[in-house]
């Protein structure tokens, strides 16, 4: 469960928010500069909002009211771009074993194998990040994300890069898996394909608002149609 | 040739850029990375020897380092000398005369690491310290070696500051510079030829260090399609 009450305002641009996300996955769906990326940021703790109170399962990660303000690192939240942040310096491997610093050599290597088996990208693990294509880049930003354990993962269009049927692929198989170990997503896609393929709730942002707020195909009513109608005219 | 002001530069400037770096990694880190206000008064302070005249730095000191303050009688009584015309006072002053040559050419190699690779750090728990050596040191490798070379230089070189605080002491605190002006001073122009010959040619060799990246000569790609990540990205 996620508590948000947020108002983060940047220049002319005013993110007001507040619900409760309860749902495992919430699509968070709008179209550009509605705002979505920096929900996400504000929740991961890279961006402070102006005034909001934040809550990951049940506890308070942000309050600007008592100044409460965790680091990003502390608050179990695991955060994939649409862009691959990867190191450029480091191998695949040591990118996903980055976020395992407590952890014994032999603990990290058996969870690095895990993370990177788990989005198919095995076969990858002695690469530089330079050596990779953007699919692959973003499967292993996945990995990297994945491997500490989150409580929440943050998906900012992650699966860009991959072409239709590798998305679904690793969708699914990330959707399954995410809900064996209980992890909650919050993904945000401006594709509405994207957010009518995941069974989902999905948070309608428009203009920095929440515009509605409900089950996919309640909420993406009207897109749904307009996606039915174009396919039927091609 | 003056061989024992010669080595006496060569450690001097080597003590120095050892010095400088290990305060330079973190001063640059936190003008880079800090949001707080009193970054700018620390660019201003780091800054300040590149604009203040070598001889007001070296008066200053000299006059911290002697007997009239509290900090200079407690350093001369801790080393059992005063810090005043002595090789460690020349090391105190060419560290604070050279810094700006080691911080800025940190600062903005740390400036230009995409900050996307600072974030995810972050999310994964690093704290400044990690994030500055495993991410930041790595990435912006080239500007610390710039930054390395242009102390060691800008301290061969220095003359105002070494003869305010280190007079000029055969074997202690007479470096190359101060040999040249002697030369000079003494007419013996054969003699300054070779000194400055050899500054010059040291200053040219180390700079030609600083611009001969991999691939220099190779021409030059317009774009190669990825964003820019640091100095080697």
């Amino acid at each position: 469960m996620v508590e948000l009450q947020i108002n983060a305002q940047r220049g002319f641009f005013d993110l007001q928010l507040e619900c409760s996300l309860a749902a495992p996955w919430t699509v968070v769906f709008g179209p550009s500069g509605a705002g979505k990326s920096t929900l996400l940021r504000v929740i991961a703790g890279l961006d402070r909002p102006n005034y909001g109170r934040i809550s990951i399962r049940g506890q308070y990660v942000l309050d600007t009211e008592t100044g409460l303000d965790s680091l990003p690192g502390k608050r179990g939240v695991g955060l994939v771009a649409q862009q691959s942040s990867l190191f450029p310096h480091l191998s695949v491997t040591a990118n996903v074993a980055y976020g395992l610093a407590s952890l014994s050599r032999a603990a990290k290597q058996q969870r690095v194998c895990a993370m990177l088996d788990l989005v198919g990208a095995s076969h990858l693990a002695a690469r530089s990040p330079r050596a990779l294509s953007g699919g692959e880049a973003q499967r292993v930003s996945l990995a990297r994300a994945l491997a500490p354990s989150p409580h929440l993962l943050l998906l900012d269009e992650p699966l860009s890069a991959l072409d239709a049927g590798a998305r679904d692929q690793v969708l699914t198989r990330l959707q399954g898996w995410l809900g064996e170990q209980e992890i909650q997503t919050i993904l945000v896609t401006h594709d509405a394909a994207d957010a009518l393929a995941t069974e989902a709730e999905v948070a309608l942002l428009l203009e920095g608002k929440l515009a509605a707020f409900g089950p996919a195909h309640e909420v993406l009513a009207t897109e749904r149609n307009r996606l039915l109608a174009r396919l039927k005219s091609s | 040739m003056d061989w024992q002001a010669f080595a006496l530069t060569l450690k001097l400037a080597a003590i120095t850029s050892a010095i400088l770096i290990c305060v330079a990694v973190p001063a640059a880190a936190w003008i880079a990375l800090s949001r707080s206000r009193w970054r700018l008064l620390g660019e201003a302070i780091t800054g300040l020897p590149l604009v203040l005249p070598p001889t007001v730095l070296g008066f200053y000191l000299l006059f911290l380092l002697g007997p009239r303050t509290s900090i200079g009688r407690g350093l001369a009584s801790l080393l059992g000398h005063p810090l005043a015309f002595s090789f460690a006072g020349l090391v105190v002053g060419s560290v604070i005369y050279s810094l700006p040559f080691a911080v800025q050419p940190i600062v903005a190699g740390f400036a230009a690491v995409d900050a996307s690779l600072l974030d995810a750090a972050r999310l994964l728990g690093a704290g400044n310290v990690r994030m500055v050596s495993t991410i930041l040191v790595p990435l912006a490798r080239r500007s610390l070696l710039t930054a390395v070379i242009l102390s060691f230089l800008h301290t061969m070189g220095e003359f105002g500051v070494v003869l305010m605080l280190g007079g000029d002491i055969p074997g202690a605190t007479r470096t190359l510079s101060l040999v040249l002006f002697n030369q000079v001073e003494g007419f013996d122009y054969a003699a300054a030829n070779q000194t400055a010959a050899i500054l010059l040619f040291a200053c040219i060799a180390a700079l030609l260090i600083v611009y001969a990246r991999p691939g220099t000569l190779a021409p030059r790609p317009l774009t190669d399609g990825r964003p820019f990540r640091g100095d080697n990205g």
